[in-house]
C-alpha cells in the first residue's frame, strides 16, 4: 500500500547549506495496516507526511502509493491522486473558517472530480457524532468538534491511506481518546491504511504497530 | 461543490471588504450608465425633434441656423420667404410632391419662449416622435378660424402658468431684450401640449392669420415701437437683410421697412372680437391679404420618399429659398457636438471603473497573506494550484459582475427618482428602461478587467508553497 524506498529530504538554509531532515532507506506499509510514528518535535515527523501525501517531492527516493509511484507523477496529477486516493487530518484541524461543517466535508469530495456525495458527507458527520451541526462554522463548533469534522473530511473520498498529523495534539484528554478511537475503527471498518505520526505515548500504544521515527530515518539517527 | 460556491462563501466571509469593493465598481458603472443613458436621450430627442417631416424650406442661409431656430427655438431666423413661395407647395408646382406643408411665422416670444404661428395642422397632421400624435395636456387645438387662439408648450405652461382661457400677449422680437417691450394684442390659450420631450415644449403656437394681423407682422408694414416711442432694435438689421434678399423678404414677426409710421394694429377694423378672454379688445378678424404676407419657413412632408431627395435639389437651384434636411443637419451636430463629449466622459468613468478595478485588485491582494493557509489546506485536500487561481478569479469576476449589475441598477434607479426633475426641466422623460446599446458591453468589460486585475492575487496565491504554510504554525 505505502512504500518508500531511500527517500531523503531537505531544506535550503540561508547560508546556502542545506538541512537534511529526512533519510529513510526504507518503510512500508501493508494495505488497511495502522501505523503509528513516534518521535520528538522538530524531527521530521510533518516533512515525512508531507513526503506521503505528494505535497513537497523528495529530495530523492522513490514513494509508492496504491501502487502508484507518486513521485514520477507531475504536480497536477499528484494533486488529483492525492485527492482520490489520501486522506489528511492536520495538527490544527484546518477547517475553513468560510464553510459549515458539512461544507468542508464536501470541499474535500469536490477536488477529486465527480465525487460529491452530500449523503456520504452527512453520513460521516453522523457517524462522528455531528448530527446536529451540519451546518454549524468553525467558530461554532468546540476543538473536539472540530477535529472530528477534520476526520470526517479526510474520509470523504474513501481514501486509501489516510495521513494524520498529531490529531490529538490540540485536544484536551478527553476527547483525544474520543478521536483516536474514531480514527481507527473507522480506518478498520473502511480498511483504510492510516499512518499517524504523534510525540504521545498514550496515543501511540492503543496501536499494535508503532515505529519511533529515529528508527526510520538516518538523518535523525545520526543526530 | 463547485468553484463559484467556494468564491461566493469566501467573498462573503470577507463581506464588508467584498461590499466596499463592488461598491466602488457599482458607482463607476452607474457612472457609466447614467452617461451612457443621458447621452442617449439627449441624441434620440435631438433626433425625433424633426419629426414628422423631411424638409425645412426656408431663406437662403446658413442650414444649421434655420434648423436651429425653426427645430429647436434657437438663434435668429435667417429672414422670410414669400407668401407665394409657400403657396407652390400647398397648391402649386410642388404640390403633388408634398403630403403636408406646414407654415412657421417667427419673431415674437412671451416672456423669454418662442411665439410661432402656424397652422392647426402642425398638431393634428405631424408626429412629434414615430407613432406619437402631439396630446392635449388640457384643452384643445387652435381652430383654423380662431384667429387668436393659441397653444402652449407644456413646460412653458408649467413655468409661465398659463392655462386654458388665460391670454397672453406676444412681445416683439424672438427675446425679451428685443422689442423693447413692445407687446402685441393678446391670445388666448385654448389648449396645454401633452409633454413631448421636443423643444416645442418650450414655445407657444399661435394661429397664423392672427400672427399676421399683429402690428409690424404685415410685409410693408411699419415696425412697432418700444413703450418709450423708440423704434425696435431688429428693425435696421432687418432692413439691412432684406435689402440682401433683392428685398423679397420681409420678416414674418417683424417688418423690414422701419421707415413707417408707427401706428396701432394696421389692419384692425371695428369689429369685435368673437372670442373670450380679451376684455375690452377688439381684433381685426379679416385676414391679411396675401400679398402682404411672408413665412419664415415651412416644414415640408413629401408623399415619396425619392422625392424627399429631389424637391431640396430643386428649391436650392432656385433664387428664392433652400430647402435642408433637418435630420441630417441634426446629425451632423450630434456628430460634432454630442459625440466628443459623450466619448469624453465615457473615457472619464471607464477611467473610474479601472481605478475602482484596481482597488478591487488591492483588496484581494491583501486578503491572500491571511488566505495562505487556507489556500494551502485546499491545496493539501487535492485543489490544483489552477483551480486556486480559478477560485481567486472568480472571485474577482463575482465582485466586479454583482457590483456591475448593482452599478446598472443605481445608474437607471437614479435616472429614475431624477426624472421628475429632468422633464421639468427639459421635457424628456426617462424611463427606468431606457437602455444604450453599449450598455451590453458593460459587463462583459467588467470581467475583463476582473480577470485582468484578479490575475496578480490569483497568481499569488497560485504560488502558494503549501509544505511551508502548513508546516508554520497557525
Amino acid at each position: 500500500m505505502l512504500l518508500l524506498e531511500d527517500v531523503a529530504k531537505s531544506f535550503p538554509l540561508p547560508d546556502g547549506t542545506r538541512l537534511q531532515i529526512l533519510d529513510i532507506p526504507e518503510l512500508r506499509v501493508g494495505e488497511g495496516e495502522q501505523l503509528v510514528v513516534m518521535g520528538r518535535s522538530g524531527c521530521g515527523k510533518t516533512t515525512l507526511l508531507h513526503v506521503i501525501a505528494g505535497i513537497s517531492l523528495p529530495d530523492r527516493g522513490r514513494v509508492e502509493v496504491a501502487e502508484r509511484e507518486i513521485t514520477q507523477l507531475n504536480e497536477v496529477s499528484r494533486d488529483r491522486f492525492r485527492a482520490a486516493n489520501i486522506g489528511y487530518v492536520f495538527q490544527t484541524f484546518n477547517l475553513l473558517p468560510a464553510f459549515s461543517a458539512l461544507e468542508n466535508v464536501l470541499l474535500g469530495m469536490s477536488f477529486a472530480a465527480g465525487r460529491t456525495d452530500t449523503s456520504r458527507a452527512e453520513q460521516l458527520l453522523t457517524r462522528v457524532g455531528l448530527k446536529d451541526r451540519l451546518g454549524h462554522k468553525p467558530a461554532m463548533l468546540s476543538v473536539g468538534e472540530q477535529q472530528r469534522v477534520a476526520v470526517a473530511r479526510a474520509l470523504a473520498n474513501r481514501p486509501r491511506l489516510l495521513l494524520a498529523d498529531e490529531p490529538t495534539a490540540n485536544v484536551d484528554t478527553g476527547h483525544q481518546q474520543q478521536i483516536v478511537d474514531l480514527l481507527r475503527d473507522t480506518c478498520s471498518e473502511e480498511n483504510i491504511a492510516l499512518v499517524l505520526v504523534t510525540h504521545t505515548p498514550d496515543v501511540a500504544s492503543q496501536f499494535e504497530r508503532v515505529e519511533r521515527l529515529e528508527d526510520l530515518n538516518q538523518v535523525a539517527r545520526s543526530a | 461543490m463547485s468553484l463559484l460556491r467556494i468564491a461566493w462563501r469566501s467573498l462573503v466571509e470577507r463581506r464588508l471588504s467584498s461590499f466596499l469593493t463592488g461598491l466602488s465598481i457599482a458607482l463607476g458603472a452607474a457612472l457609466v450608465v447614467a452617461v451612457l443613458v443621458i447621452f442617449s436621450v439627449i441624441e434620440r430627442s435631438f433626433s425625433q425633434a424633426a419629426h414628422g417631416y423631411s424638409i425645412i424650406v426656408g431663406a437662403k442661409g446658413g442650414r444649421t441656423e434655420l434648423v436651429l431656430n425653426t427645430v429647436f427655438h434657437l438663434g435668429r431666423p435667417i429672414e422670410n420667404i414669400p407668401w407665394s413661395f409657400y403657396k407652390e407647395f400647398s397648391e402649386g408646382r410642388f404640390s403633388r410632391a408634398v403630403k403636408v406643408a406646414i407654415p412657421y411665422c417667427l419673431g415674437d416670444n412671451y416672456k423669454g419662449y418662442r411665439v410661432v404661428g402656424t397652422t392647426p395642422e402642425l398638431f393634428s397632421e405631424l408626429e412629434y416622435a414615430p407613432g406619437r400624435k402631439y396630446e392635449f395636456h388640457d384643452g384643445r387645438n387652435f381652430a383654423t378660424d380662431g384667429f387668436y387662439e393659441g397653444v402652449v408648450g407644456y413646460l412653458v405652461a408649467r413655468r409661465t402658468g398659463l392655462k386654458v382661457g388665460d391670454t397672453f400677449a406676444p412681445t416683439h422680437g424672438i427675446t425679451t431684450e428685443e422689442g423693447q417691450g413692445h407687446t402685441h394684442d393678446e391670445f388666448r390659450v385654448v389648449g396645454i401640449l401633452a409633454p413631448t420631450g421636443t423643444p416645442n415644449d418650450r414655445a407657444l403656437f399661435v394661429n397664423m392669420e392672427g400672427f399676421f394681423l399683429l402690428e409690424g407682422h404685415a410685409k410693408g408694414s411699419p415696425q412697432p415701437q418700444g413703450p418709450d416711442g423708440s423704434e425696435a432694435e431688429e428693425s435696421d438689421e432687418a432692413e439691412t437683410r432684406a435689402e440682401s434678399n433683392d428685398g423679397q423678404a420681409g420678416s414674418a414677426g417683424v417688418s423690414n421697412e422701419s421707415n413707417a409710421a408707427v401706428g396701432d394694429h394696421q389692419n384692425e377694423t371695428s369689429a369685435a372680437d368673437a372670442h373670450s378672454g380679451h376684455q375690452g379688445h377688439t381684433h381685426n378678424r379679416e385676414p391679411l391679404p396675401e400679398d402682404q404676407r411672408e413665412v419664415t419657413c415651412v416644414l415640408v412632408r413629401v408623399t415619396d420618399p425619392i422625392l424627399g431627395t429631389h424637391l431640396p435639389n430643386v428649391i436650392n437651384e432656385g433664387p428664392v429659398a433652400q430647402a435642408v434636411s433637418p435630420l441630417r443637419v441634426t446629425q451632423e451636430l450630434i456628430n460634432t457636438i454630442f459625440q466628443p463629449i459623450r466619448w469624453l466622459l465615457l473615457v472619464l468613468t471607464t477611467l473610474v471603473i479601472i481605478v475602482a478595478g484596481v482597488g478591487m485588485m488591492v483588496a484581494i491582494y491583501n486578503t491572500m497573506s491571511e488566505r495562505r493557509r487556507e489556500i494551502a489546506v485546499m491545496r493539501a485536500l487535492g485543489a490544483s494550484r489552477r483551480t486556486i487561481l480559478m477560485i481567486v478569479l472568480c472571485e474577482s469576476v463575482m465582485l466586479a459582475v454583482l457590483g456591475g449589475a448593482a452599478g446598472v441598477l443605481l445608474g437607471h434607479g437614479l435616472i429614475r427618482v431624477a426624472n421628475p426633475f429632468v422633464v421639468a426641466m427639459t421635457g424628456v422623460s426617462i424611463g427606468l428602461l431606457e437602455f444604450d446599446i453599449l450598455e451590453g458591453l458593460l459587463i462583459p468589460g467588467l470581467v475583463i478587467l476582473a480577470a485582468v486585475v484578479g490575475y496578480l492575487p490569483a497568481m499569488s496565491a497560485y504560488r502558494t508553497d503549501v509544505a511551508r504554510v502548513l508546516s508554520a504554525a497557525p
